[in-house]
């Protein structure tokens, strides 16, 4: 079963962000660690770089492949997540917690409304086909 | 689009919650856990890979031994029944055609040999090609493809897991040779082979048998720490051991000599497709080399095609690169220019348009203790 806490909004791209006053902790979902397996590599921006919604931040790669990350939120990174960074299997073990890769304060806050909530989350994973 | 061919164990794979998916024209389990974990189980204990998609040819009749020796580059005159060897079919040009593992059958006449799933037509069609062109010789080339099951079981464990199901003393079959065998009664050529860099056997089944071996594999197996392992795993520690793969570090466009498979082309065994080819590439000077590399900067895992530079210019390609599980770091092979190789020497992989430092190391990566 794929895990989607209810507290957190998610991307179609299977990034997660959680909020708090002005600032955004983000990372990368259960879906998308289950699906890209054992996770070895973690590109993260450094602390003082702006993203951009939807646009690709960084990269994270498996024993198999490498994939882009994609910014759920504006702003400018404040923290990355050395832990991650040196062990990127925490993401496999705890997407949700330890596995956290950014905290961002966001630039336009209202940009969570394009993101999915948990529940809409589900249906779109279940389109998916990928609800496991 | 040609169907997607499926082995008689892929209604097990999905019952044990593999990952599936299309590999060689093969519907295959990539993972059932996770390719870490499944390596390290080969790695300290066994695992079970169901390899059917290979590919299994008999050459039989009184010239078989003179038409291997014409179209394959090992010497299989030095084969007696039961001994098996790693060889290569060439093209003229010393191109290859594909890698090979030629057994002498331990009992009954002629040649058993196996071929890679992806080049399985191709190989078949090559060698009637070749005995429609060598009429005088008395051979026939039988593809048994369709008739075999094949099961690899590695692994330190693979010894005491497989003696579960037969009364043939193991111990007595050394490394590259076969016996006949029953495995829990099904008749078998069971060779102690593999592609992973431990001990271990394959075994060839009638096909129809296949999941009953499997399973009985499995049930022995289990209390010994027996896991099924896929696809994904199975790259990862070949590519630790530095066994080639073909469309990898050998294709029609990458020879054996460049790719360090000089040990396995027998010159003075007498003509074989592609000896002139070579002989003169070797008088010439071979351009290109195959060296094994880690990564010694951060910047992500090296993968096939990625770009070599040394000083910024251009001096080949990766070959195969991953995340080596029982090294911890990133590795990988590579075909450059014979002037940059060396062990201790730098390289430079190009890994999403930055180049990424990394050192050639002597090969291969991981070497089982004891062997």
């Amino acid at each position: 079963m794929t895990e989607v806490p209810k507290d957190l909004r998610y991307t179609r791209t299977h990034e997660w962000a959680k909020f708090d006053a002005d600032v955004a902790t983000v990372g990368v979902d259960d879906y998308a660690q289950n699906e890209l397996g054992d996770l070895t590599y973690l590109e993260l921006p450094e602390p003082g770089t702006t993203v951009t919604q939807n646009e690709p931040m960084g990269v994270i790669e498996s024993v198999k492949a490498a994939s882009d990350l994609y910014a759920p939120i504006s702003g400018e990174v404040i923290e990355s997540n050395p832990e991650a960074t040196n062990a990127p299997d925490l993401v496999n073990t705890s997407p949700y917690q330890q596995g956290w890769l950014l905290r961002v304060r966001m630039s336009d806050p209202s940009e969570a409304n394009n993101l999915m909530d948990a529940g809409d989350y589900e249906k779109f994973l279940e389109e998916q086909g990928g609800g496991h | 689009m040609p169907e997607v061919k499926k082995t008689p164990l892929a209604a097990r794979h999905e019952a044990l919650g593999a990952r599936m998916v299309e590999f060689a024209g093969w519907y295959m389990p990539v993972q059932y856990r996770g390719i870490m974990e499944e390596h390290r189980t080969v790695r300290s204990l066994a695992g079970l890979f169901d390899i059917g998609h290979m590919g299994q040819v008999d050459v039989t009749g009184p010239d078989a031994l003179a038409f291997l020796q014409y179209v394959t580059t090992n010497d299989i005159s030095k084969l007696e029944p039961g001994v098996a060897q790693y060889g290569m079919m060439l093209y003229p040009d010393g191109g290859v055609v594909d890698d090979i593992f030629v057994y002498r059958r331990p009992t009954g006449p002629g040649f058993f040999v196996v071929i890679n799933a992806a080049n399985t037509d191709k190989d078949v069609a090559w060698l009637h090609e070749q005995r429609q062109q060598r009429q005088n010789l008395d051979v026939t080339v039988t593809n048994l493809s369709n008739e075999l099951g094949m099961i690899a079981i590695q692994g330190p464990k693979a010894e005491s897991i497989l003696q579960h199901l037969t009364d043939v003393p193991l111990s007595s079959v050394k490394y590259h040779t076969a016996v006949d065998a029953h495995l829990d009664g099904i008749p078998c050529l069971v060779g102690r082979t593999g592609y992973t860099g431990e001990d271990g056997f394959e075994l060839y089944c009638p096909i129809e048998q296949t999941g009953q071996l499997w399973d009985r594999l499995l049930e022995a197996g289990t209390p010994e720490g027996l896991q099924p392992i896929g696809l994904g795993a199975r790259d990862t520690l070949r590519l630790e051991s530095r066994m080639s793969l073909y469309g990898n570090e050998i294709s029609a466009e990458i020879n054996p000599l460049e790719a360090g498979l000089s040990w396995a082309v027998k010159f003075d065994k007498g003509d074989f497709i592609g000896r002139d080819a070579l002989s003169k590439q070797k008088e010439q000077g071979i351009r290109r080399r195959l060296v094994g590399f880690k990564m010694v900067e951060r910047g992500g895992v090296p993968r096939s095609h990625f770009e070599v530079q040394v000083d910024g210019k251009s001096v080949g390609f990766v070959t195969s690169g991953t995340s080596s599980p029982t090294l911890g770091e990133n590795i990988g092979l590579a075909l450059v220019d014979r002037s940059v190789a060396g062990v201790g020497k730098p390289l430079d992989i190009v890994i999403r348009g930055k180049p990424v430092r990394a050192v050639q190391v002597k090969m291969p990566f991981y070497k089982r203790p004891g062997a």
